[in-house]
């Protein structure tokens, strides 16, 4: 038998802060970053003071703020910390800052840690128009002569890529559906999801608009403002905090690298062997997954890469049935940032929280020991692999 | 109606623009390992050879991937949705992001043998897109 991995259990989550979602206006990112610590704080019953790291990834509208770790310790006041970084691997980042505050706390550098993620991309309506600017802007990124060509924006990144997996391996428009349906199932049973109050079913699915082909508009995820921390902190001290600690069993980052046209693949590949043996477990043993969804397509090419099933066959998979509510593997429990709110990593991060403490409510899963987080950024170009538990290593 | 965006003409670049106005495709091609590569690059992420030319391809290949853009993101494509935008891969190796001429959306398809042409955008710009071809 392996020796027990060092970082096993080392170290936990012991709060949560997620500030209102959506079309929430009035504040900057920077604002809804001090809200986030803020309830992560009272969540777990710490005060400002007895954090000494702080880890932010900055989303978009943070764009002209350098430094942007110590803007926010100015901003909230906090004083000698020991670990401080602003880290961007797009959507892998929370995993990855939950994986530095745990190696940074497990090596004695620090103990308590705040994780937190935030942007305001959405504008309020203007009074002239009536419309506020929204996703389509935010991410319209143009890339110079490409643009010559009307090649805009992450939605046709992965149009690509989705399109190319569609050749390879037959992944069909109903495959990607049934992603987007499951996961409205869930966000159906979460109220504090975007959209949970509308049903959505395959037909709806199909006649929706397109965005960018394959994509209907159900198969991209929400923009939303707002802000979501989590603290980290070391074994003895989560044992004695306010709220049941959810326990980092095992991590890992794996980053592919070259065009993802031609892996067709997550970094999940790269992940799932280290994070499972530092966990030791198996993913027969994951009793709810909770998977970077930025698109449909991102589900189903990290169900492969993870195991779940084979390599290409992650339509068929999500075809069965088997990922929402009373399936057999609970995915994207509250609805995902296809249906539920749009935090980059932290989304999938805050629902694994929830899920293991018992929090869940209508969409609580059970058995509920052991979850299964991935992180994704850029077009399949970064992964954060996190497991963890409601039970001590 | 609003013009297309024209690309901006880099230095780097400008070789690219240079030789599609003469109605010719061309790529880089790495000096030290003969990789072909688009667009320009300093550096080749394969033998980190900084040594490049300009070299005219065929601009024959097959159709590597397409997605269809039905959102306006410029005006200058209003007119247009919904287009395709493809990636071209090159006989050389190449991969391009273009567009594709004399094609209705549902003819599209990944692996259609593909020809350059070339969509004259202003006196200085021309743009090299891409046709069906016979098969090889």
């Amino acid at each position: 038998m392996a020796a027990r991995h060092p970082l096993r259990g080392a170290t936990a989550i012991v709060g949560l802060g997620l500030t209102p979602q959506g079309k929430v206006y009035g504040r900057s990112a920077l604002g809804f970053a001090v809200d986030a610590i803020t309830l992560a704080l009272d969540d777990a019953g710490l005060r400002r003071e007895d954090l000494d790291g702080l880890l932010l990834n900055p989303g978009l509208s943070w764009n002209d703020m350098g430094m942007g770790s110590f803007q926010l310790q100015q901003a909230m006041g906090l004083r000698d910390l020991r670990l401080s970084a602003t880290m961007n691997l797009g959507g892998a980042t929370a995993g990855a800052m939950i994986q530095h505050a745990s190696q940074a706390i497990a090596a004695g550098l620090c103990s308590t840690v705040a994780c937190v993620f935030s942007d305001a991309p959405l504008r309020p309506p203007a009074p002239k128009d009536g419309k506020g600017t929204g996703s389509a802007g935010a991410y319209a990124f143009t890339r110079g002569w490409e643009a010559a060509y009307g090649y805009f924006g992450v939605n046709a990144m992965y149009a690509l890529v989705a399109r190319r997996h569609m050749h390879v391996y037959g992944t069909t428009q109903d495959h990607l559906g049934a992603v987007a349906v499951a996961q409205r199932r869930w966000a159906n049973r979460n109220p504090a999801a975007q959209m949970h109050a509308e049903p959505l079913t395959l037909d709806d699915y199909h006649r929706s608009r397109w965005i960018v082909e394959p994509f209907h508009l159900f198969d991209c995820c929400l923009v939303s403002n707002g802000g979501c921390a989590v603290i980290v902190t070391d074994a003895a001290r989560a044992r004695a905090l306010r709220k049941p600690p959810v326990w980092i069993w095992g991590m890992a980052q794996g980053h592919l690298g070259g065009d993802p046209t031609d892996t067709l693949s997550s970094g999940a590949v790269l992940t799932r062997g280290p994070a499972f043996r530092m966990a030791d477990v198996s993913i027969a043993d994951v009793d709810v997954v909770e998977l970077y969804d930025c698109y449909t397509f991102t589900v189903l090419v990290t169900l492969e890469d993870y195991g779940f099933c084979r390599k290409g066959e992650g339509g068929p998979f999500a075809a069965e049935h088997v990922t929402g509510p009373g399936g057999r593997l609970p995915v994207n429990t509250g609805g995902g940032q296809l249906s539920s709110f749009y935090m980059w990593g932290m989304t999938p991060v805050s629902e694994a929280v929830i899920q293991l403490r018992g929090d869940g409510g209508e969409r609580q899963v059970s058995p509920n020991d052991v979850a299964l987080v991935s992180g994704n950024g850029g077009v399949l170009s970064t992964h954060s692999t996190l497991v963890l538990s409601r039970l001590p290593a | 109606m609003s013009a297309r965006p024209l690309p901006e003409i880099t230095p780097e670049m400008a070789p690219f623009w240079e030789a599609a106005r003469r109605r010719t495709l061309v790529v880089q091609r790495c000096r030290g390992c003969g990789t072909h590569r688009f667009p320009a690059r300093d550096l080749c992420s394969r033998c980190l050879g900084r040594d490049a030319e300009w070299v005219p391809v065929s601009g024959r290949g097959t159709l590597f991937s397409y997605a269809v853009m039905h959102q306006v993101y410029h005006p200058g494509f209003a007119g247009r949705v919904p287009y395709a935008v493809i990636v071209v891969e090159l006989d050389c190796g190449a991969r391009l992001v273009s567009n594709l001429q004399d094609t209705p959306l549902d003819r599209v398809r990944v692996g259609m043998p593909l020809e350059v042409a070339f969509e004259e955008l202003s006196p200085e710009v021309t743009l090299p897109v891409f046709r069906p071809a016979a098969a090889p």
